[in-house]
């Protein structure tokens, strides 16, 4: 609804359209905690939303400036409400966030920006929840939102979806923003939820919306797709029945999704074409790998490595580079582990991530070295983002004091 | 450049709902149409039949404004042409036209102090 109402406001109007959204939502609660919930709570929203926008049109009609390409359509009663029908009608929503997508890409932005953007817009993330998705602070994402507003207020329209000139160019930052709001609700930083398949599965449905569009169904979108798949069909499994965070190495296998996984399979021979190895084919035949395996054991982890490897050509991070220690030590020994998570250049990166801490630890309770396990698993409590990590060190942490004593 | 208020005149009567929803989607694609071209200089408004006539020194206030059917002011909006005669030209693909109303079109007049 934010976006169809952007789309009649204008960007530099988009606190307006979420206040016009705000407004709807509170009407509904008032009215619906008196009456009761309507059949069809959704067109409820959305017509009430509209009467909203005209409202405030009739009220500020030449007060401000609106979506420039609409020019005095919204001033005039002539066409004022055959507008807002119109930007409300099915079709226009349905291609809305999309062009919200690509109008968040705006060239004049860093990828960061686009990648806030959208998940402020189009996902309604909070500040901190996207300083915890993107690992920034607080002030950083707040300046970054506040900034790329104002870029997005200068530019005359919202993204054309029947130019396909700026697809190519915008279609990677999307893709990426994409990504990072499933990871976001995969390994989520969220402090009550270690995991929220809401956001996979908003992930899940914007990756559709591209694949449905002729210009973006490349196979880079069809790898991000499923990475997904593949990724979301372990969702069963992260939380064990007592509610506990449950590490891959822990995983009950028979939970997974088949038929997620059977999707991301297809996904990813459908990805299978042009010439560019992109990092979303990379971390798709990673998840392939580990969901054709029936355990730890059964793992190609040699070819895990060299995967990463490839990847880490593409996407030099050190989250990737110590996901790949963590592999090279499942191939060859834990020692090997500590040394190739020693070698990562920019280390001091990782200091705040709780798992760099936990992955040493484990390495370390490995190798018996309790102590030192201990330590590392204290240092991941501390940093321990919500109750499913904090709980998950926890078991870790006495795992290691128990195996010195017994 | 040069402003033209055009005044529509005529109103639509005996038509089915459904007819005047066509009719008002012709309207739409007119505005949008003169948007496009960048010529609305003031969008103004559709105005309802019906209204008051204030009158003479005395101030005498009258239901109005009682016009004939096809004279009654429907509405207005002022457009930017070249001249006169563009400014007609444009007003013809009115859709008012069309169901017996008609276009006035009347310059802008400039008062100089």
């Amino acid at each position: 609804m934010v976006a169809a109402l952007t789309r009649i406001f204008g960007f530099h109007n988009l606190a307006l359209a979420e206040d016009v959204v705000q407004e709807a939502f509170c009407r509904a609660t008032e009215v619906w905690a008196f009456r009761g919930v309507p059949e069809n709570p959704s067109a409820w929203l959305m017509a009430t939303a509209k009467n909203c926008a005209l409202d405030l049109l009739r009220r500020e009609r030449t007060a401000r400036t609106y979506a420039p390409e609409l020019g005095h359509l919204l001033e005039s009663e002539w066409t004022l409400a055959p507008m807002i029908e119109e930007a409300f009608a099915p079709n226009a929503i349905r291609d809305d966030p999309l062009r919200m997508m690509f109008s968040c890409c705006h060239p004049q932005l860093a990828e960061e920006a686009h990648v806030a953007l959208i998940l402020h817009i189009l996902c309604g993330f909070s500040v901190d929840e996207i300083a915890n998705a993107l690992v920034s602070s607080h002030a950083a994402i707040a300046k970054r939102i506040t900034r790329g507003k104002k870029t997005l207020a200068k530019s005359k329209k919202l993204f054309d979806v029947t130019a396909p000139a700026d697809f190519s160019s915008r279609l990677p930052s999307v893709h990426t923003a994409l990504y990072l709001l499933f990871n976001e609700g995969y390994h989520g930083a969220n402090p009550e939820f270690a995991v929220r398949s809401d956001l996979c599965r908003e992930a899940m449905r914007l990756t559709a919306v591209l694949l449905e569009h002729p210009l973006c169904a490349i196979p880079q979108t069809s790898a991000l797709a499923a990475l997904m798949c593949l990724h979301a069909a372990r969702l069963p499994a992260r939380i064990d029945a007592s509610g506990n965070l449950s590490s891959l190495f822990d995983q009950d296998r028979s939970a997974w999704d088949q038929q997620l996984i059977a999707e991301g399979i297809s996904f990813l021979d459908r990805s299978a074409k042009g010439s560019q190895l992109s990092e979303y084919h990379l971390e798709a035949a990673i998840a392939s790998v580990h969901a054709s395996a029936r355990g730890i054991e059964d793992t190609d982890w040699a070819q895990i490595v060299s995967l990463y490897d490839s990847l880490m050509t593409i996407r030099q991070s050190p989250i990737v580079a110590l996901n790949r220690a963590i592999a090279v030590a499942q191939r060859d020994s834990p020692e090997r582990g500590i040394e190739e998570i020693q070698a990562i250049a920019d280390r001091d990166r990782l200091s705040s991530y709780p798992f760099y801490w936990a992955a040493l630890g484990e390495f370390e309770l490995r190798s018996q070295r309790y102590e030192s396990a201990q330590e590392h698993f204290r240092s991941a409590l501390a940093l321990a983002r919500n109750d499913a990590e904090r709980s998950f060190f926890n078991r870790r942490l006495k795992a290691s004091q128990t195996t010195m004593h017994s | 450049m040069s402003e033209f208020t055009y005044l529509f005149r005529g109103r639509q009567t005996s038509s089915s709902p459904d007819q005047r929803q066509k009719h008002l989607e012709k309207w739409v694609a007119w505005f949008k149409d003169l948007n496009g071209k960048g010529v609305i200089k003031n969008p103004g408004h559709p105005l309802e039949d019906t209204g008051k006539v204030v009158n003479g020194s005395q101030k005498t206030v009258k239901d109005g404004p009682f016009a004939e059917a096809k004279d009654v002011v429907a509405g207005f909006i002022v457009v930017e042409a070249k001249d006169l005669a563009d400014a007609v030209e444009l007003s013809k693909g009115c859709p008012i036209l069309e169901v017996g109303g008609s276009v006035e079109v009347r310059p802008v007049q400039i008062m100089n102090l």
